[in-house]
């Protein structure tokens, strides 16, 4: 779509011989949404300060435009980074904040080059009340940052970023800090900055809505290892791996076998689906999201299971479903209620399947993976459990 | 407006009473009383005579809160820049002094400013003396008349009494500043360096202005006890450098009794003091409010 602007070439990172990054590669394009996501320590933030020039990498390089930037300091980078904390200074007002940048710039005086200059007052004036219109926030300039809402303070911090006119803008986890309502308002505001500024937004988070909601491409980590790199479509739908299938979204992850191209096999019983190119009879995970599930009766049913767990989630039900002792998670818009038999039906588009990998068996059965369900589950299947025992 | 105290605060509301309250009454009462016990001002007319005494205090205090702030401001940047086991030595060193009886800690300086003291015999020992004979000597409008001296006139100036008082307090300069320079945000730092900020635009635009509040009370913690030292004087002013301290003291407890002339300079020191400390504060203030965040 457009042109590369930073290439990150075999970047390795370790703290007191504890690798953080192993050989990271990853072209950022001008003008582009990229989410760094991944669980903490995943070696994300890591990334981030190395392209903001606060670390330097053990070995690799960082390119810019081309050019290797690896031992440039933080404020010769045409990049500017919104801290975690916002980071606005608290005996600055609003105004002086966002115009902290411009004030300690220097550039060769228009009339004699070899003279550095300050920027005169009228360009600064301009420039912070061309960045409040931006934010919205025009008539907050003499606030101090104490006397302004998280998300006004969190606005501030890209305004004042923003001024220097840098040509990448790297977001440390900015919406951490803020309640859910204001997130959710906060990401379609940073999107809309983005397109109106028209730079490279780099943005690290935890949070994997966060992360569909704004990005154009996504990039998963792990372990200090990128997972893999998409549109959040792709992310989503073609996870690589149990480790991005189990992150993006909720996924229920079954072992499978791979009987021939468009045919796997799980539980015994085969599911046609869309995949092919894998081996014949090789083992596989299968990820089957909670969305794509439908109950059927159980004589209509593909499998049949029992009902472990219902819980309202306002828009649909989340239910705990026990097939054979492996527990799938299913959001539907029907309400079965718990010691329910059910049949379920899933599409061939419901089905994807992806080569075994370290992360194979980790995740994606619902009576260990979640914490929150783990617990409901122990709280209502203690009872059942007794019942099947005495039956067997 | 009035308050309901909870029961635990009665013991400090006594405590306050006894010890802070009631003396401060019982200064007032005495300062506007005579000697038979009926009012007057005329205690406050003497003390006019003691005008030279008041200044020399403001000023020796000014200079040796000016010389703290010198040295205890970049002391407390440049620790705080340092690794943790460093900054906790050297915390341990700043304090180490305190522990020590402040009249005793005096006395030994006494023994190295005196004039046949530990600095003069080190003068002495590297022949520092005798090159300033010679030199002196060569410069003297008639150099035969010349007198060589023997010693450095050290004790008994008002330069030793300035290095008793930076001396005494100048762990209450660094104390305060340290801990507000420890708790800035390092994000901040960086942000301002990420901002395109120099070292030297940093410290200015962001370090300085937020360690004002240290500062502030750093001053107060120094100048309201320079201003008010006795015995330091006595001991390295050579009884020359009389300071309102010694000029208290000497009303209650010299040959000059008078407590309510005593009572009257205290009373004029402490609003003197009180004044100067509200006006730093409210200009001040703005920055304590920011920092609070």
């Amino acid at each position: 779509m457009s042109k590369e602007l930073i290439r990150l070439r075999d970047l390795c990172m370790a703290f007191d011989d504890e690798p953080v990054l192993n050989n990271i590669n990853l072209y950022i394009n001008d003008k582009e949404f990229l989410t760094l996501l991944g669980p903490s320590g995943c070696g994300k933030t890591t990334t981030l300060r190395i392209i903001g020039g606060f670390a330097t990498p053990t070995s690799g390089d960082v390119l810019f435009d081309g050019v290797r930037i690896n031992d440039v300091p933080p404020h010769k980078r045409q990049i500017n980074t919104v801290f975690q904390k916002y980071a606005l200074f608290p005996h600055l007002n609003v105004y002086e904040n966002i115009a902290f940048g411009l004030r300690m710039q220097r550039r060769p005086d228009p009339k004699d080059p070899k003279r550095m200059v300050k920027i005169p007052n009228e360009e600064i004036h301009q420039r912070v009340m061309e960045m409040l219109e931006v934010i919205n926030l025009k008539g907050f300039e003499n606030r101090k940052p104490d006397a302004l809402s998280g998300g006004q303070q969190q606005r501030v911090a890209i305004a004042r970023a923003l001024v220097n006119r840098p040509k990448v803008l790297l977001l440390d986890e900015p919406l951490g800090a803020l309640d859910l309502k204001l997130r959710k308002d906060m990401q379609i505001e940073l999107k809309r900055i983005q397109q109106q500024v028209g730079i490279t937004f780099i943005y690290v988070t935890h949070d994997q809505e966060e992360a569909l909601t704004m990005s154009d491409t996504i990039v998963v980590m792990d372990k200090g290892n990128i997972q893999q790199i998409g549109t959040p479509e792709d992310i989503y739908n073609e996870p690589k791996n149990a480790f991005v299938a189990d992150f993006i979204g909720e996924s229920n992850i079954i072992d499978g076998i791979m009987v021939r191209d468009r045919l796997v096999q799980m539980y015994g019983k085969q599911f046609p689906c869309l995949d092919g190119g894998f081996g014949e009879n090789e083992p596989v995970d299968v990820v089957i999201r909670p969305e794509d599930i439908d109950i059927v009766p159980v004589e209509q049913g593909q499998l049949a299971g029992t009902v472990t767990n219902v819980t309202f989630k306002g828009m649909q039900y989340d239910i705990i479903v026990d097939f054979r002792g492996f527990k799938w998670l299913i959001q539907t818009t029907d309400h079965s209620p718990v010691g329910a038999r059910i049949g379920i039906k899933i599409d061939p588009d419901g089905i994807h399947i992806m080569k075994k990998s370290a992360y194979s068996g980790m995740f994606g059965d619902y009576s260990s993976f979640s914490e929150e369900y783990d617990e409901l589950d122990d709280a209502s299947l203690v009872p059942d459990e007794e019942e099947s025992g005495d039956e067997t | 407006m009035k308050h309901k105290l909870s029961r635990f605060a009665i013991p400090y509301v006594v405590w306050m009473a006894l010890f802070v309250v009631a003396p401060i009454l019982l200064v007032v009462v005495y300062a506007f009383s005579s000697a038979n016990g009926g009012f007057t001002l005329a205690n406050f007319a003497r003390m006019r005579t003691y005008t030279v005494v008041f200044t020399r205090s403001f000023k020796l205090a000014i200079i040796a809160t000016a010389v703290c702030l010198l040295i205890g401001y970049p002391v407390s940047y440049m620790m705080s820049r340092e690794g943790e086991r460093f900054q906790r030595v050297a915390m341990v060193l700043i304090m180490l002094p305190m522990w020590m009886n402040f009249l005793l800690r005096t006395y030994s300086w006494m023994s190295i400013l005196e004039n046949n003291g530990l600095l003069n015999q080190f003068f002495q020992h590297i022949g520092l003396i005798s090159l300033y004979n010679q030199i002196a000597a060569r410069f003297a409008a008639d150099p035969a008349a010349y007198v060589p001296i023997t010693h450095f006139q050290m004790i008994g100036t008002p330069g030793a009494v300035v290095l008793g008082m930076v001396y005494n307090y100048l762990p209450f300069m660094i104390l305060p500043i340290y801990s507000v320079i420890i708790k800035l945000d390092a994000s901040l730092i960086e942000a301002a360096r990420d901002l395109g900020a120099s070292t030297v635009q940093v410290f200015r635009r962001v370090i300085l202005p937020l360690s004002l509040p240290g500062v502030l009370s750093g001053i107060t913690m120094v100048f309201v006890p320079s201003v008010s030292t006795f015995a330091i004087s006595k001991m390295l002013g050579g009884g020359t450098e009389m300071l309102l301290g010694d000029l208290i003291e000497q009303q209650f407890l010299g040959g000059a009794y008078n407590p309510q002339l005593g009572a009257a300079i205290s009373l004029v020191m402490m609003v003197i003091v009180v004044v100067c400390m509200v006006v730093m504060n409210r200009f001040g203030e703005g920055e304590e409010q920011a920092v609070m965040l």
